[in-house]
């Protein structure tokens, strides 16, 4: 059995799958349009919550945040399933197939044989799209690759049913109802409005442009703080949530800038047009401030210089954030 | 970022490449494949080195008697006791518990499958640590 599916490569794996399966339905939005009427873009650090000994950073919103607003704000029904059975899972999962269904699939990188070795960390919420099933094998369009892969049957039930944080527990989702013709302008306006008051308007002060602000003055002192080894590895951490876990680039800000350009097209709107402009130049901030990181973890320069310098260069970037979304506020 | 200057650097990609947003001539966003960038490469050598280090540690422990071969392979599945419980349907403690080489030695098979299984290893590999560090996970 083999659908025909399109794959097309996205930045990052909620947003590309919901973009191609919402495609495969007929409705086919840019990946950036997705994530941004998705509401995807978000900033957080928590140092109450910690993955192996390290402060959360998150550059988005959480996992199914997307899916769900797409849902919302688009008028998409979608269905899903959880399972108990890891192999009642899978002959569910061989049953859409038979129906030319493909599906969206909640899976751990770990488990994923085709993903590069070093990049197999264990983290549950990664999203893909089963398409077809040939001898023992899924036919697979990971969003994050540049071409459809396959995954032998026994390691993608592994994936679909890793334990942990976000616990896939097999979910399976597709859209039962896609409308032809949604108001895509009136969907962008009101995630755009959203978006802008998560960032700036959350009365946490580890929540949006202040979660910025909050983790340039707590990372100036982490060498006093944590030592320097410490120091160094929770400042590769903060660089590999913005760059290295599928963001698009500059934690998921260009991806955003690129929703915001579509937007500005779509309703005519100067702030739009130059708010991603300027969302793109403060995404270049954002990657000197990884290339700054990236120095101090390779040449161990235990410099205090170079902590205020990433610290400066954080609060330029939640300035920045920070009119840019109090504008976009009044869109 | 201008499409031009996304980074195309040797990276953890291998052959693979992955999508990045930049603007074009005109200033309109597209998506470039990209082979990876310097930056990444090394924040994700240092996450895997830190990892690398503490499955080395365990397996010295393990050589020296200090510590059980299921310690080294759940540490290698980056796993922690609580999290290897989930996976083999045990109680935290119990696998804690297991994880000393005493009580490890003397598990009956059954139980080294569950937690094979869980590892994703055969039982036989899970006797034993490596003689030498393993290159990769």
């Amino acid at each position: 059995m083999t659908i025909v599916f399109e794959h097309r490569h996205a930045g990052h794996c909620e947003s590309g799958t919901v973009s191609a399966l919402l495609r495969h339905q007929g409705l086919d939005m840019s990946e950036p349009m997705v994530f941004g009427i998705g509401g995807g873009l978000f900033f957080l650090h928590l140092s109450i919550v910690k993955m192996g000994g390290i402060p959360l950073t998150s550059y988005r919103d959480a996992p199914r945040a997307i899916f769900k607003n797409i849902g919302r704000r688009l008028g998409v029904r979608w269905r899903t399933h959880r399972y108990r059975d890891p192999v009642a899972a899978m002959r569910a999962l061989d049953e859409f197939l038979a129906q030319d269904r493909p599906v969206g699939l909640q899976t751990s990188v770990f488990w994923l044989p085709y993903f590069p070795p070093d990049m197999r960390f264990q983290f549950n919420g990664h999203n893909l799209v089963a398409y077809g099933k040939r001898d023992n094998a899924y036919l697979i369009s990971d969003p994050v690759g540049e071409h459809p892969v396959t995954c032998p049957a026994e390691d993608l039930q592994r994936a679909r049913f890793a334990k942990g944080p976000f616990a896939p527990r097999g979910l399976t989702y597709y859209p039962e109802y896609v409308p032809a013709n949604p108001d895509l302008k009136r969907a962008a306006r009101d995630a755009i409005r959203a978006t802008a008051k998560r960032m700036t308007g959350l009365p946490l002060p580890f929540l949006g442009v202040r979660g910025i602000r909050r983790l340039a003055g707590k990372l100036e002192r982490w060498p006093d703080t944590l030592g320097h080894d410490s120091a160094r590895l929770w400042v590769g951490s903060v660089v590999r949530m913005q760059e290295e876990i599928g963001t698009g680039g500059a934690g998921f800000r260009f991806m955003y800038a690129a929703f915001l350009q579509e937007a500005g097209e779509l309703l005519g709107s100067d702030v739009l047009r130059d708010s991603a402009r300027e969302l793109t130049a403060v995404g270049d901030r954002w990657r000197e401030f990884a290339v700054l990181g990236a120095q101090l973890v390779k040449h161990r320069a235990d410099d205090p210089d170079i902590y205020r310098r990433l610290a400066e260069t954080l609060g330029e970037c939640a300035e920045r954030e920070e009119k840019i979304f109090t504008r976009l506020k009044g869109v | 970022m201008k499409a031009d200057e996304v980074p195309q650097d040797d990276s953890v990609l291998g052959d693979h490449r992955r999508a990045v947003y930049a603007t074009d001539a005109r200033g309109r966003y597209v998506a470039v494949a990209s082979r990876g960038w310097e930056v990444e490469k090394i924040v994700n050598a240092q996450a895997n080195e830190e990892i690398r280090a503490t499955v080395e540690a365990a397996r010295l422990r393990v050589r020296a008697g200090r510590a059980s071969a299921l310690e080294y392979y759940m540490l290698r599945a980056q796993m922690t006791p609580g999290l290897l419980a989930s996976y083999a349907g045990l109680a935290s403690l119990r696998v804690r518990w297991h994880l000393r080489p005493a009580v490890f030695r003397r598990l009956p098979t059954a139980l080294l499958r569950r937690y094979a299984d869980a590892l994703g290893i055969d039982v036989e590999t899970l006797r034993v640590v490596p003689d030498r560090p393993e290159v990769h996970r």
